[in-house]
């Protein structure tokens, strides 16, 4: 204690010093099995990725032998082939999935802005109503039947609205999360906004929707991962093959495969590659959340952080 | 802060509903399009729980017979009545209290890290779990634990053991199901936690560390009793979701498989069946209403409890 003291005068770097002290052996060790659990997890979270991968280059006679494996010798590109084949409808179902995704994310994040940005308008006398009637559907739902009911009603029922409309194209909880965000800015740029002159669209658009490109930038990922990963709306709402989703797709890939082994010729109609083309289509109904993981990573923990510190 | 008059003051007392619309309307009109959308998927599903009450014919529709409580009585009947509140009970008590352990401890290891390449690359890889969806994931432990084919059965075959039917023996899934939770949630759950350790102030470590507090101490002594709140907040809000299964991993990952239902069978995926199987509208309602209304009052009971001792933590 006493070397400390005299190389060290205000309290505060006392403090620092000793937190960032040389640490004890059993720190050492500590530190050691933290970094080794920490790893462990993470290994653990990447291992089934790979697995899906390399089976969906593995030769459908390897994996049958060998089981589901890390590694392969027996590399073969058949089950790319036959996914991108002219009897396969997963190039279909793709286009499916990224018209809802793409549409839904757009005309989504299009009401939530504007629902979030009038709640947090003080000029907006009936706010408080306004989030209550809101609130109110997000403690009480009527359940499956009535939601299907609407949803025929409104002729969401086997076409692209089914995928789009219901359940998906509005979340309360990314409203608000709107709202708080809008909350966190100085009225006064409302005020001068509104001397100067400029109407209520053009404060909402020009101004307020460039400012809030932080939280929108995450309920765009909320809402295109929600479209993205979601075979609910297809299992309760299509009945069209043809209208499948990606999911919904890989969901009843079992007959799929059963479907398109009947238009195959000769050697592939007796093998199939069953196992490697499953894993294939995982593989491509993953591309683009890979492909968009470092942004997917980044907002949503962002948006985490929102929702739980109130504005 | 002084407060600027604005240029449309909001005057207090009464105004004309009409009038306050009116002068702001392009304002409303922003909020319409998801007023409109609440209004159909929120409100006008209400009138349709007289279905649970009524022997639902198509033609007639909502107005069908009435017929009082036979829908609900013939639910309760059955054994899987008791049989699905209590799995979806136990599941959601399962995820609810391993899954916070698990993601109060990873977010502690987290920030112990002090190497900042290799807390970005595992912190990225246990994220990624929870953007996949569980019709992959359902492949993925199909990969891992499948009789014939399965990863886990090849080992233990190749160290001499005999293959274990996962897919038709009930008793290994709740552990099987705990572990996807963690697997695929404990990564992001844990965000919120760091958020909370890194937000605690550093002076207080220091003085902990000046009194002999070593780093283990400094873990027990100040980083958990500074989370309760976090933990009592997201612990409520869980506990106000218990009666709600989560469908999208329990049907992606039990299906239509008979031997794991009764186990496995939760609400949600038990209206779903009810509905496909039997086609009737009327008890498929009135089960949706029994775990409507019980879920209505924990979620908000558990909301008003955050509000009162968290308002911070409450979203409305």
């Amino acid at each position: 204690m006493s070397q400390i003291n005299t190389t060290v005068n205000t309290s505060d770097d006392l403090g620092r010093s000793i937190l960032h002290m040389r640490s004890t052996r059993g720190e050492r060790v500590g530190s050691f099995f933290i970094h080794l659990f920490v790893l462990l997890f993470a290994l653990a979270c990447l291992i089934p990725f790979v697995m899906v991968i390399v089976v969906s280059f593995t030769e459908e006679k390897a994996i049958t032998l060998n089981g589901y494996s890390l590694f392969t010798t027996h590399w073969s590109t058949a089950a790319y082939k036959m996914m991108f084949g002219k009897n396969s409808a997963v190039p279909r179902s793709y286009g499916v999935t990224t018209l809802a995704t793409v549409a839904g994310t757009f005309i989504a994040t299009l009401i939530t802005f504007g629902a979030g940005y009038t709640l947090a308008n003080k000029q907006c006398r009936y706010r408080n109503g306004l989030s209550l009637y809101f609130y109110f559907t997000m403690v009480f739902s009527a359940g499956l039947v009535p939601w299907y009911m609407v949803s025929k009603a409104i002729g969401a029922y086997d076409n692209i609205w089914a995928l789009i409309i219901p359940s998906l194209m509005f979340s309360p909880f990314n409203m608000f999360l709107v709202r708080n965000f809008v909350n966190g800015i100085p009225e006064a740029l409302n005020e001068s906004a509104r001397i100067d002159g400029a109407g209520e669209m053009r404060i909402a658009f020009q101004i307020y929707l460039p400012l809030c490109k932080p939280v929108l930038a995450t309920i765009v990922l909320f809402y295109a991962i929600g479209y993205w990963n979601n075979y609910f709306n297809a299992v309760m709402l299509i009945t069209d093959r043809k209208m499948y989703p990606l999911q919904m797709l890989l969901f009843q890939i079992q007959s799929e495969i059963t479907a398109m082994s009947k238009l195959m010729s000769g050697a592939e109609r007796a093998n199939p590659p069953k196992e490697a083309f499953k894993m294939a289509t995982s593989v491509v109904t993953m591309g683009p959340i890979i492909l968009l993981y470092p942004f997917l990573q980044k907002y949503f923990v962002k948006g985490m952080v929102i929702g739980a510190v109130k504005g | 802060m002084q407060k600027t008059g604005t240029l449309t003051p909001v005057k207090k007392g009464r105004v004309n509903p009409l009038r306050e619309i009116w002068d702001k309307k392009f304002l409303y009109l922003l909020a319409l399009p998801a007023v409109l959308y609440t209004f159909i998927y929120g409100y006008m599903t209400l009138p349709y729980i007289a279905i649970a009450f009524e022997k639902f014919n198509y033609k007639t529709g909502i107005r069908s017979p009435f017929v009082g409580l036979d829908n609900f009585t013939s639910f309760f009947k059955s054994s899987w009545a008791w049989a699905v509140t209590r799995n979806t009970l136990v599941i959601n008590f399962l995820f609810l209290i391993f899954g916070t352990f698990f993601a109060i401890l990873i977010a502690l290891l987290l920030n112990e890290i002090r190497n900042k390449p290799f807390l970005k690359l595992t912190q990225s890889a246990m994220l990624f779990p929870f953007f996949i969806s569980w019709v992959i994931v359902s492949y993925m432990l199909q990969g891992l634990l499948g009789t014939a084919n399965g990863m886990i059965n090849r080992l233990i075959e190749s160290l001499g053991g005999a293959r274990i039917n996962f897919y038709s023996t009930p008793s290994y899934w709740y552990p099987i199901l705990l572990i996807l939770n963690i697997w695929k949630n404990a990564g992001y759950n844990s965000i919120i936690y760091l958020a909370a350790i890194t937000g605690i102030d550093e002076s207080i470590y220091e003085a902990a560390a000046i009194d002999g507090a070593t780093r283990f101490k400094r873990i027990i002594y100040v980083t958990l009793p500074l989370l309760i709140p976090t933990i009592s907040v997201l612990t409520l809000m869980s506990i106000g979701r218990i009666f709600y299964g989560d469908f999208g991993m329990m049907y992606a990952i039990v299906r239509d498989n008979a031997s794991i239902m009764p186990i496995a069978e939760v609400i949600d995926t038990y209206v779903f069946r009810t509905f496909k199987n039997t086609g009737n509208p009327s008890l498929t309602m009135a089960i949706g209403l029994y775990q409507s209304i019980v879920g209505f009052i924990l979620v908000y009971t558990s909301n008003r409890i955050v509000r009162r001792y968290y308002p911070d933590g409450a979203l409305f």
